[in-house]
Formats: C-alpha cells, sequence, structure tokens
C-alpha cells in the first residue's frame, strides 16, 4: 500500500466535501421539515390523513434510495414533455435537485418515524397543564409540544444525520461529483480502489465524527432540565 | 354566602353528567360558586370528585348539562351520544380564568420556573414581558422559592413544584381557582408548606374550589363543603353546620373513616 497515494487521494477528494455537505444540508433541513409534516399527519385524529402519511412512510421505507434515485433521475425522464408543460423540467434534468429530491424523500420518511415516536412520548400531564392556560392548536404545539418532542428526538436524529452524510455518496452514481463521485473518477484513473477508498472513507468518518460532537453539544444545551441538581448540599439553597 | 347569593355565581353547574362509555361518574351535579367562596369537595374514591372539577374547565367534555364560569356558559355541540366543544376560543379564554392545580403538579419540564410562571401571561393572555416577569417574582417570593426562579422543575422537590404550579395559577389573575388533589402525590413532609401556601390564598378571599383527602384542612380553610357519592351531591352546605350536623349518614361514616385512617398513619 502507498501512504504517499493515501495523502495525495485524500487532498484530491476533499475537493468534493462542499458539494457532499451541501447535499446533505439541504436534503436534511428539506427532509426535517417534510418529516415534521408528516408526523402531525401520523397522530392525526383523521383516520384518513394517517393512512396517507403511513403509506408514505411505507412505500420509501421499504424501497432502497438507489432505487429512487434511478426512478427520479432517469424515470421521470419518460415524461419530459409533461414536466416541460408543468415548468417542472428545470428542476428534474438537473442530477443535482434530482439527488436532493431523494435523499429528502428518504429522510422525511425515515425522520418522521423519530419524531412520531417523540410526540406520543410527550407527557400527557404537561400537555393538559398547557390546555388548562388556555393554549390550543398552534401554539400549544409551538410553544410545548413540539420544543419537548424535538428535544426527545435530537439523539435518534443526529443519526439519521449521519445516515444522510453517508447516502450522499449514492447520488455519485448519477454523475454528482461529491466525494464518491471523485473517487470512482480516481479510481477509474489510477486502477487503486483500496487506497482511494481508504482516504475516501477517512473523510466521511472524519465528516461523521465532527457532527456528532455538534449534535451532542446542541443535546447538551437544550436539556438542563435533564442534568443533575446545578449545586449539591443543602437543596433548600441550591442555585443563585 | 348570603351576600354572594344576590351576585352572579363564578361558576355554575347544572344537571351535569358525565360518562365514560357505559360508566356514568357524574349523574346530574347542580351548584353555584360565588365569589370569595373556598368550597372543599370531598368524596371517596371513585365519587366523581375530579372529574366534576375537570367538567368545569372542559378537561373533561360533559355528556349533558351546562356549565358557566364568570356568567358565561360553555359552548358545547352534539356530538354522537355525547357533547363536543362548541367554541375553542372561548374555552380556552375561561381556561385562562378557573386557573387549574393538579396532583402531579404538571409544570413543564423544559422551562425553567420562572419561565413556567410567564408562559401563559404572556403567550395566551399577551401581556407585556417585563410586567409578567416582574409578578412572576412577587408571586415566587410569596409562595416562597424565589431563589429557585432560574431552576428547572426537575431539580425542585415535589413539595416546591407544588407551590411553583400554584404560582403559575395565580399568574394569569384567575376569577376561581381549581385544585385536584393538590397534596395527593407529596411526601407527608411536604405537605404542610403547600398547605399554608393555599390557606395563605383562603384568607386573601379568593374563589377556590378543592377536591382534597385532607379532611383536617378543608374542615378548617373551606366555608363551604360538598359532597359527593357515586356521582350525586349526597351533601351541600357550610361547613360547620355539615361537619357539626351532617343528616347524611354516608358523610358521617366518611369522615370517621378518614380520621381513623388519619390516627393509623399517626398524624
Amino acid at each position: 500500500m502507498d501512504t504517499l497515494f493515501i495523502r495525495d487521494s485524500f487532498l484530491q477528494l476533499l475537493s468534493g466535501v462542499p458539494l457532499t455537505l451541501e447535499l446533505t444540508a439541504f436534503a436534511f433541513l428539506l427532509g426535517l421539515m417534510l418529516a415534521m409534516l408528516i408526523a402531525l399527519m401520523q397522530v392525526s385524529r383523521l383516520r384518513l390523513v394517517r393512512m396517507l402519511a403511513g403509506s408514505y412512510v411505507f412505500v420509501i421505507r421499504g424501497t432502497p434510495l438507489l432505487v429512487q434515485i434511478f426512478l427520479i433521475y432517469y424515470g421521470l425522464g419518460q415524461f419530459r414533455p409533461t414536466l416541460q408543460s408543468l415548468g417542472l423540467w428545470q428542476f428534474f434534468r438537473e442530477a443535482y435537485w434530482c439527488g436532493i429530491l431523494a435523499l429528502s424523500l428518504n429522510g422525511a420518511a425515515y425522520g418522521s418515524e423519530v419524531l412520531r415516536g417523540a410526540l406520543q412520548s410527550v407527557s400527557k400531564r404537561e400537555i393538559e397543564a398547557a390546555k388548562a392556560c388556555g393554549m390550543s392548536g398552534f401554539l400549544l404545539y409551538r410553544r410545548i409540544i413540539m420544543p419537548l418532542a424535538l428535544r426527545q428526538a435530537l439523539p435518534a436524529y443526529g443519526n439519521e444525520l449521519i445516515l444522510m452524510v453517508k447516502a450522499t455518496s449514492l447520488v455519485s452514481i448519477i454523475t454528482m461529483m461529491e466525494i464518491t463521485g471523485i473517487a470512482a473518477r480516481l479510481i477509474s484513473e489510477t486502477y487503486r480502489p483500496v487506497e482511494v477508498f481508504i482516504a475516501a472513507g477517512t473523510i466521511y468518518l472524519i465528516i461523521n465524527f465532527l457532527l456528532t460532537r455538534v449534535v451532542s453539544m446542541l443535546d447538551w444545551w437544550l436539556t438542563p432540565h435533564l442534568r443533575g441538581v446545578p449545586t449539591t448540599g443543602n437543596p433548600e439553597h441550591a442555585n443563585d | 354566602m348570603t351576600e354572594g347569593a344576590n351576585m352572579q355565581p363564578v361558576i355554575s353547574l347544572r344537571n351535569l353528567h358525565k360518562s365514560f362509555g357505559t360508566l356514568e361518574v357524574l349523574k346530574g351535579i347542580s351548584f353555584d360558586a360565588h365569589k370569595g367562596d373556598v368550597i372543599a369537595i370531598l368524596g371517596a374514591s371513585g365519587s366523581g370528585k375530579s372529574t366534576m372539577l375537570r367538567c368545569i374547565n372542559m378537561l373533561e367534555i360533559p355528556t349533558a348539562g351546562d356549565v358557566a364560569v364568570g356568567g358565561e356558559t360553555v359552548k358545547l355541540k352534539k356530538h354522537g351520544t355525547g357533547l363536543a366543544i362548541g367554541d375553542q376560543r372561548q374555552i380556552d379564554g375561561i381556561r385562562s380564568r378557573a386557573a387549574m392545580v393538579f396532583q402531579s403538579f404538571n409544570l413543564w419540564s423544559h422551562m425553567t420556573i420562572l419561565e413556567n410562571l410567564i408562559e401563559a401571561p404572556v403567550h395566551v393572555q399577551r401581556r407585556p414581558k417585563a410586567e409578567c416577569v416582574a409578578e412572576a417574582i412577587a408571586l415566587l417570593e410569596k409562595v416562597g422559592i424565589a431563589d429557585k426562579r432560574n431552576a428547572y422543575p426537575s431539580h425542585l422537590s415535589g413539595g416546591q413544584q407544588q407551590r411553583a404550579a400554584i404560582a403559575r395559577a395565580l399568574a394569569m389573575h384567575p376569577q376561581v381557582m381549581l385544585f385536584d388533589e393538590p397534596t395527593s402525590a407529596l411526601d407527608p413532609e411536604r405537605v404542610g408548606e403547600v398547605l399554608a401556601v393555599m390557606r395563605s390564598l383562603a384568607n386573601e378571599g379568593r374563589t377556590m374550589l378543592l377536591v382534597t383527602h385532607e379532611i383536617a384542612f378543608a374542615r378548617d380553610v373551606a366555608n363551604r363543603v360538598i359532597f359527593l357519592h357515586e356521582g350525586v351531591i349526597e351533601e351541600d352546605g357550610p361547613t360547620d353546620l355539615v361537619f357539626g350536623n351532617s343528616k347524611s349518614e354516608r358523610f358521617r361514616k366518611f369522615i370517621s373513616n378518614s380520621q381513623q385512617a388519619d390516627r393509623g398513619q399517626g398524624r
């Protein structure tokens, strides 16, 4: 194994990092918004709404992301005239947007399950106290239910973020030159897959390590109530 | 009571019924509470006293009957065999005027004590934040936990949490306070501090409805007692009269059983 070549590959692959992070950020945020909507639909009182959300999760989770990417990028090409008449072709002819769409849809399906569990875990007593204070509807969700649910969901959602980083490697297959895309090009030029993939794997590892730290810091910052009493000694005079 | 009888009642229940499935918990409850009344609602477990209290602020929707708070009758609409909320905004308004204190405190765990207190005044009643904060600190001083204002509920003892919950209810300037077994979840040595706060509220002339198992406390602070038995009002009258000379055999038995239980616990 040629360590010098690994270092060389590593430096070349770094040019793919911005695109990987961009895809991750876009898909993650879009996915999160969609996930919230779907999670709320899943806990709806209306059966039809619950079924719609349930079917979405069933289909997206039950099929491979790679198949979804192919379907969106290549499959939608068959409907080009229709998409053109709708003005959507600009969007779907770009591998970039097709990739983000597939990743977002996928992230939303998994994320909504995490959020649904978190929504259902919110204490009924705290919700009841909010109702008894005159809160209802959007205000109740914005001030009490969502803040509690998101804190509950955060550690598991951090997992989703890491999965998303790794999932972006799949869009290299539809011509995107992110880390894995560049790696594939380097291999086709040099025929040295081991070194190149070791370098690529290392970059993903570093990104995910940093993201994990960020998520735990966020979690720490958002949950002071789950930590112990700030001062020890006489509990009557804790704090201040 | 005598002068109150001429005024509009703060709470008025008329022929209130509530069923859970086939189980009828309330079988036609009617009474009025007037300004300054401190009404103790007593009864054995399962007599419907908590359910009755929760029907006043519509945490439970009655199956039939009328509820009025501050002279405003709650709008309910037919829904299947029972009733449903007719006007959510009206209910929200009524709920902020009839503040409830729960058995297990139900403070919002992600907010500090101070944030718990200003939450409803700022976001439901839309009062200026600075004013709410100043008032919240004064209320926390009143219940003796001003030093805990930046702590989270999980860092407080049960008694402190319940005092914070009472302060949270007071922060909304309620017309009436509904206490749903406020000391039942507390360690025995923490009961006294909560009762002391409630006693001071009663002495201020606040209108209070109090579901409790603390018979001695009820006898001491309430001016009126309502005794529920199997979903109907079995006894209703001024505290002295009811405790002194109740016509109800069941009430006398309930009191003597509770006293025996208290002695058994060495209270």
